[in-house]
This record gives structure tokens, C-alpha cells and sequence, in this order.
């Protein structure tokens, strides 16, 4: 019981971060219609900002909100100098511009800031949280912060009109056009949101798989399993998701014979390829129709 | 004149499907486009809010607005209620009426103008928290056009408001139309394949074949050519 319990609560600590990949994953899902597979990468190159800043001695938390504005930033840059164009193209245009912006990331963090395996640091200190051998502090602060950023998403796309904007923009771009909604720029700023969210989760994940150029790769992954779990078309569904893949892998891992560590990755593939047979929009997805 | 378009062409791809239109309307105008199935009533709306690729000249106020992004457009004070209402069906049907006053500032205004279209719709205030998709197809079209008004627009463009309504709801809608054409001085272009409708609710009349305006005078004279009467009147 003990174990069981242990486990699903380092689950729910991987699986926030799995969340905000996922988020990130079908926020430019919704505004563009295609997957990201370069989400990873953005959140790996935003995660190496923090540690060069965090390096020339500003405090964490400085870093830390220092880097999510970058990466706001540099998330609506992408969209405009490189997807903006695209937009007409046929898919595969698309697909190759993902595949660009992941070998540029990907060679340009190694380029920079070499292969070499960095640790990263965390607020939160890696103490049992109030002696409890359930949880650690840092485990902790990743759900925290990913709760309260998950909260503010929320408050943003429920209460703001330009929340209101941003959905409606993604929902239905030529009425949104017709009521007035600028809506190139609202898909560059889910962009940049995407971003944003990602390096939150790419600055928590940090100390616990160390940082390097491909440290997403897995996490991406798992997010892209949360988000298809959830449904593509969800944003709370792809978060949902992400906190369950967490917990499926970390319980497989321990209690399903041969799976182990090694296994470990297979289970997001698994359930990836499960969903997709059983319930291809995802539990919380809608089913994409259109009107010939 | 507010709204004065001369020589206008319309493309989709390769294929041209309006040639040479021209017509005019000035503040508070109601006029209407009358023509077949195919004839470009729907094109000449889409053109006019910069949703298709055009030649020739339109002009709003005066200004040239060819070629002009739909969202420019839309801040002129052009509001088009699209053929299939364009409703946003996952959002409430109060997110809808916001999203119409998307381009406003004025946000004490614009909560008094939401409960103004519940006045003129009490259904759609009923229903103000359900999703948009799931009200009917009348109702739908009280939004659609309740979002236009939103914007306080100079113009209203109206793509076949009556279609797949009831005879009931298609009077009480246009009875709200005239109301709000009378209260604000809301110019209005209405597109309908209901012709016998649309000339009586207009004071002028274009009428479309394949792309040309082959007529136009008042909606009276209009409703009494022989060959109107006998093409789209089914009388």
C-alpha cells in the first residue's frame, strides 16, 4: 500500500510535467491543426536559457520568469518568421518545417552549450516533504507550480476577452475573422503561450533527468501519449492526460513483472497506439467532422 | 454614399464568378439581391468583406477597401451574418454575443447592448449559459444576427437570414430586422432566395444572373416585371 501510494505520487510529479507538454501540444494543435513535434526541443533550448542565466548568478525565480517571457517571445517569433508563411501549404510543408525547427534546436543546444550533462538546480530542495517518504519537496513544488499555472491558464481563457478571442479564433477562424478577431495573430500568440508553457515544464523536469539536448525526448513523448489520451482537441483533457500517463507508467514500471525501467517508455507507445484503436478523439476529444 | 461598388470581379482559383457588378447603398438603406442558386448573391457578400479574391473598385465611405484584410473590414462597422450563421457552437450563447463586440472598447456599452438583443430575443436570453450548438436552427439565426448588432454596425450584410426557418420565426426575425433598421439607421444588404420576401422587406432590388446585375430599380417595380414574377416570385 505503502509502494502503491509512493508510486502514484511520484506519478502525479512526472505526469504534471507530461501535462504541461501535452497542454502545450494541443494548444498548437487547436490553433494550427498539426502536431508539433518540436515542442520538446523549444522547451530543451528554453530550459538551457534558465541554466545560462541561472549560471551568470540571477537568482531562480528571476531565471525563472526571465525565461517563460523569452519564451513567450521566441515562441511568437517562430510562428511568425517560420509557420506564418506556411500557413496555405500542403501538410508535408509543414511536417518538414517541424522537422527543421527540431534539428536547429536540438544541434543549436549542443552547439552552444556542448553534449555535456548539466545538473540543474531546484528551489525546492530534495528533502522528504514534512518527513514523509511519500513525496519529495521538489516532486512537490513541480505539481504546485504546475497547478497554479494550470489555474492561471484557465482564469485566462475563461475570464479575458482575448482568451475568449483565442478560442474562438481556433474554433471557427472565419467567423472569428468576421466578428473582428485578428486571428495570424492570436495563433502566434497560442504559439508563444505553447512555448511558455512548455519551458515551465522543461525548467521542472531539469533536475530530475539532468539536463542535455535530447533531455525531452522521452517527456515529449509522454506528453504526446497524455494529449492523444486526453483528446487532441481538449486542452483540460490533454492535462488530465498527461497526469494519468504519468501515473500508468509509473505503476507499470513497478508492478507489471519485465516492465521495470527499460519498459518504461514503451508504456506511452502502448497507450498511444491503445487510444488511437479504441477511442481515436481521445476521452475528452471530439470527434473532427467536416461539411462537405 | 456610404457603400458605392463599381466593376466588381470575383475569383475562386481560376474560375471568375462575378463580372463587372455594380451598386450602391447609402445609411439606412435596406436593399436586397435577388437571383438563382449559383447566380454570386453569397460571392457578392464574401467580396465585399475582403473573403474572396476581387477586382474593380469598392468603396466604403469613400475609402478604397479592395483587398482589405476581413478583420480590417469588420472595424469599419461591416457586420455579415454568414450563409450557415457562423455560430460558434462550443461556446455559450453569451461568449457569442461578446465575440461580437470583439473590436469595441466600451465595456459598460456593451453589457447594456447584451441585454438590448435579450430584449429583442428573450429566447436566446433563456438560453444564455447553453452551448450555441445546441439551440435550433431559428434561434441560431437570432444569434447570429444578435452577435452582428453587437458590433453597432453601419452596415449589415444578410446571407439568406430566412433559410430553413420556420414561416413564423422567418416573420418575427425580419420584423426585429426592420426595428433595428428604423432605431440605429443600420444600412442593410440582404441576399434571399425568398424573393417575395426580400422585396417587400427592402426598398430596392438588384437582381443576379450568373454573375451580372441584369436588373435593378425599386423593390415595387422590381415585384411587378413579368419576368421576376414568373422566375422568382412562382407566380
Amino acid at each position: 500500500m505503502q509502494l502503491l501510494l509512493q508510486q502514484v505520487m511520484a506519478g502525479l510529479a512526472n505526469g504534471a510535467i507530461y501535462a504541461c507538454v501535452a497542454l502545450s501540444v494541443v494548444m498548437i494543435f487547436l490553433a494550427i491543426d498539426h502536431l508539433n513535434f518540436a515542442q520538446g526541443e523549444m522547451a530543451t533550448f528554453s530550459t538551457f536559457i534558465a541554466w545560462q542565466f541561472i549560471h551568470w548568478g540571477l537568482p531562480y525565480w528571476v531565471a525563472f520568469i526571465a525565461v517563460v517571457a523569452v519564451s513567450f517571445i521566441g515562441g511568437i517569433a517562430i510562428e511568425r518568421v517560420l509557420f506564418k508563411p506556411l500557413h496555405h501549404a500542403p501538410i508535408l510543408a509543414s511536417l518538414v518545417g517541424f522537422i527543421a525547427l527540431f534539428s536547429i534546436l536540438n544541434s543549436g543546444d549542443g552547439y552552444i552549450w556542448d553534449y555535456t550533462i548539466k545538473s540543474f538546480p531546484t528551489p525546492f530542495g530534495n528533502k522528504p516533504l514534512f518527513g514523509s517518504v511519500l513525496i519529495d519537496t521538489h516532486e512537490a513544488g513541480m505539481i504546485g507550480v504546475t497547478a497554479m499555472m494550470l489555474g492561471l491558464i484557465y482564469l485566462f481563457f475563461r475570464g479575458t476577452r482575448l482568451g475568449l478571442a483565442m478560442r474562438a479564433a481556433a474554433a471557427n477562424p472565419e467567423s472569428a475573422r468576421l466578428v473582428g478577431i485578428r486571428v495570424g495573430w492570436m495563433t502566434a500568440l497560442g504559439w508563444g503561450l505553447a512555448a511558455a508553457i512548455g519551458a515551465v515544464g522543461g525548467m521542472l523536469i531539469a533536475p530530475v533527468v539532468f539536463l542535455e539536448p535530447n533531455m525531452m525526448f522521452g517527456v515529449l513523448l509522454y506528453g504526446f501519449a497524455g494529449a492523444v489520451l486526453g483528446g487532441l482537441t481538449s486542452p483540460a483533457g490533454a492535462v488530465i492526460g498527461g497526469f494519468a500517463v504519468g501515473v500508468i507508467e509509473n505503476l507499470a514500471g513497478t508492478f507489471i513483472p519485465y516492465v521495470g525501467r527499460d519498459l518504461k517508455l514503451t508504456i506511452a507507445l502502448v497507450v498511444i497506439v491503445a487510444v488511437l484503436m479504441v477511442r481515436p478523439s481521445g476521452i475528452f476529444g471530439r470527434a473532427v467532422v467536416s461539411r462537405v | 454614399m456610404m457603400l458605392d461598388v463599381t466593376g466588381l470581379g470575383a475569383f475562386y482559383g481560376e474560375q471568375q464568378a462575378l463580372f463587372a457588378v455594380g451598386f450602391e447603398l447609402d445609411a439606412g438603406q435596406v436593399r436586397t439581391l435577388l437571383g438563382a442558386n449559383g447566380a454570386g448573391k453569397t460571392t457578392v457578400l464574401r467580396a465585399l468583406c475582403g473573403m474572396v479574391r476581387t477586382a474593380g473598385d469598392i468603396r466604403f465611405d469613400g475609402k478604397s477597401i479592395n483587398g482589405w484584410a476581413t478583420e480590417d473590414i469588420v472595424r469599419l462597422g461591416v457586420a455579415h451574418v454568414p450563409e450557415g450563421r457562423g455560430t460558434f457552437v462550443r461556446l455559450t450563447v453569451e461568449e457569442n454575443l461578446q465575440l461580437g463586440a470583439m473590436t469595441r472598447r466600451d465595456h459598460a456599452a456593451i453589457a447594456a447592448d447584451i441585454e438590448r438583443i435579450y430584449d429583442h430575443f428573450p429566447r436566446l436570453k433563456e438560453r444564455r449559459t447553453q452551448q450555441a450548438g445546441l439551440l435550433s436552427g431559428g434561434e441560431q439565426q437570432m444569434l447570429a444576427v444578435g452577435r452582428a448588432l453587437m458590433l453597432r454596425p453601419r452596415l449589415m450584410l444578410l446571407d439568406e437570414p430566412s433559410f430553413g426557418l420556420a414561416p413564423l420565426i422567418v416573420e418575427e426575425l425580419f420584423g426585429i430586422l426592420r426595428e433595428v433598421n428604423r432605431e440605429t439607421g443600420v444600412a442593410m444588404l440582404i441576399v434571399e432566395q425568398n424573393a417575395a420576401l426580400a422585396l417587400e422587406f427592402a426598398e430596392y432590388a438588384y437582381l443576379l444572373e450568373t454573375g451580372r446585375i441584369v436588373m435593378n430599380g425599386p423593390a415595387a417595380t422590381i415585384a411587378a416585371d413579368e419576368g421576376v414574377r414568373r422566375a422568382y416570385l412562382g407566380y
